[in-house]
């Protein structure tokens, strides 16, 4: 068996990942990148859409070409990649990683996790139907594969991710009948919501669905009015004719890794449920192991990238006393910080202090 | 069904190969998932759940939820979103928690 001594493992190839793995290299650690996929950079590659951003990163890029920017990095660094692996257990003796091929044991110095996201489902009569997709798995179908999954969609959730995907789909030839929002105001941001508008796709607000209808394979879908307790309103059902279902209800962090390597998980629900607790530093409550991006709290692509140069140049300090990486904390917490002072980041701000409060070790 | 034109995407499609869905032959490129040469090949149903025999599909895509178990080469409960397709490969429905050596 395969063994191996190196200073910072980084699982998950993600923005923050990705952005972990070239910050410690940067600061001259010996790195491995490890990702279950054939290449690097997560859910970034079916982003076809231009970023926000900030200043400095990465302000009106597409997520494609921001993936293929960071993959490009990570290879002119040297960084050791193992794609098409999986990070089966972190023990005391070593962190267990297995691919087709082998079994590999490395042991690390510092350990960050960047394992990201899974979609949430909702519930409602037949929900398991093939057919009922979640929004970036629809996502991945169309952007990374080219193929469709139907013709005319129901898209469920105005969140971002909702509106987004509703315009693609639409880019790509196909129908949005309707966007469905439980809330009675849009989730996402408004340049997006005005994008869709314009398509002439139906926002319906405080709408969700009931059913979805179909014998093997979503043929229709039933949606319902709700009152302002959530509750649906009888006699407001109507059939749509839809062949596919999108989910956009949300994402909540992939903390599974964390918990099994024993680090103390809470439940915030302003991050998106159970997460690894962890310290503005992005250590989790074992010392050593770091997360970032969505698995320390569902977000978003670029605090994801702040995220993992935080805990990457936090963990290289640790390892050896470098002020060039403690200032480097410092400054990309400030940005953090700046970045999050928007309305959208309100929500994440409370999560986070929450979090902070949550448990003193 | 696959996009042939797209404003912002140019797909690069792998080679072609051939995979056998219960048998049939059906067209793919390397380099994609399984589950994405099924969609395209208008096949939505992956497996059907133990209990109630349920026809489950792709989900999430991403290797997350285990919608999409199938049996791929005899292999059972692997994930239709993940694997990726190989010339000759044989894919069949899983039927609850599937059998080895499926063939």
């Amino acid at each position: 068996m395969y063994s191996m001594e190196i200073d910072v493992l980084v699982i998950g190839g993600g923005p923050a990942g990705l952005s972990a793995a070239i910050t410690a290299a940067e600061l001259d650690h010996s790195v491995i990148i490890v990702d279950e996929n054939p290449r690097l950079g997560g859910q970034l590659i079916k982003q076809t859409h231009k970023f926000f951003g900030s200043e400095t990163n990465y302000c009106g890029i597409r997520g494609i070409d921001i993936a293929e920017i960071l993959e490009d990095k990570v290879n002119k660094l040297g960084i050791t990649k193992y794609l098409e692996s999986t990070v089966i257990g972190i023990y005391e003796d070593g962190v267990a990683i297995a691919s087709e091929e082998d079994l590999r044991v490395v042991h690390p110095k510092k350990i960050i996790i960047a394992t990201g996201a899974r979609e949430n489902m909702l519930s409602f009569v037949n929900n398991d139907l093939p057919g009922v997709y979640g929004a970036g798995a629809v996502q991945t179908l169309v952007n990374v594969y080219g193929v469709l999954p139907g013709k005319r969609a129901l898209m469920v959730g105005s969140g971002n991710i909702g509106l987004i995907v509703s315009y693609q789909l639409m880019q790509a030839g196909v129908e949005v009948v309707a966007i469905l929002e439980a809330m009675d105001h849009i989730g996402g941001y408004e340049v997006h919501a005005a994008k869709v508008k314009r398509l002439g796709i139906p926002i319906l607000l405080r709408h969700t669905i009931k059913a979805a209808i179909g014998n093997n394979k979503v043929e229709a879908a039933v949606i319902t009015k709700l009152d302002a307790h959530w509750e649906p309103i009888s006699g407001s059902e109507k059939e749509l004719n839809v062949d596919f279902v999108c989910l956009a209800v949300g994402l909540a962090p992939s903390y599974e890794l964390a918990a099994q390597a024993g680090a103390k998980i809470v439940y915030i629900p302003e991050l998106g449920g159970w997460l690894p607790w962890h310290k503005p530093n992005l250590e989790t409550s074992v010392s050593g192991l770091y997360v970032a991006g969505d698995a320390a709290g569902v977000e978003e692509a670029v605090s994801a990238l702040l995220e993992g140069k935080i805990a990457a140049a936090d963990a290289a300090n640790s390892i050896k006393e470098n002020k060039y990486a403690q200032k480097l904390v410092e400054t990309t917490q400030k940005e953090l910080q700046e970045f999050r002072a928007g309305k959208f980041g309100k929500k994440i701000v409370e999560g986070k202090r929450k979090l902070y409060a949550s448990l003193h070790i | 069904m696959r996009i042939t034109e797209h404003p912002i995407i140019e797909f690069k499609r792998g080679k072609k190969v051939t995979i056998y869905f219960e048998g049939k032959p059906i067209e793919a490129y390397e380099g994609e998932s399984v589950a994405a040469a099924l969609i395209a090949a208008g096949i939505y149903v992956f497996r059907y759940s133990p209990r109630h025999k349920r026809a489950r599909g792709l989900f999430c895509a991403i290797g997350k939820c285990s919608s999409c178990l199938m049996e791929i080469d005899g292999k059972p409960n692997q994930m239709a979103c993940m694997v990726r397709v190989r010339d000759g490969m044989r894919i069949r429905r899983q039927r609850g928690k599937g059998v080895l050596d499926g063939n």
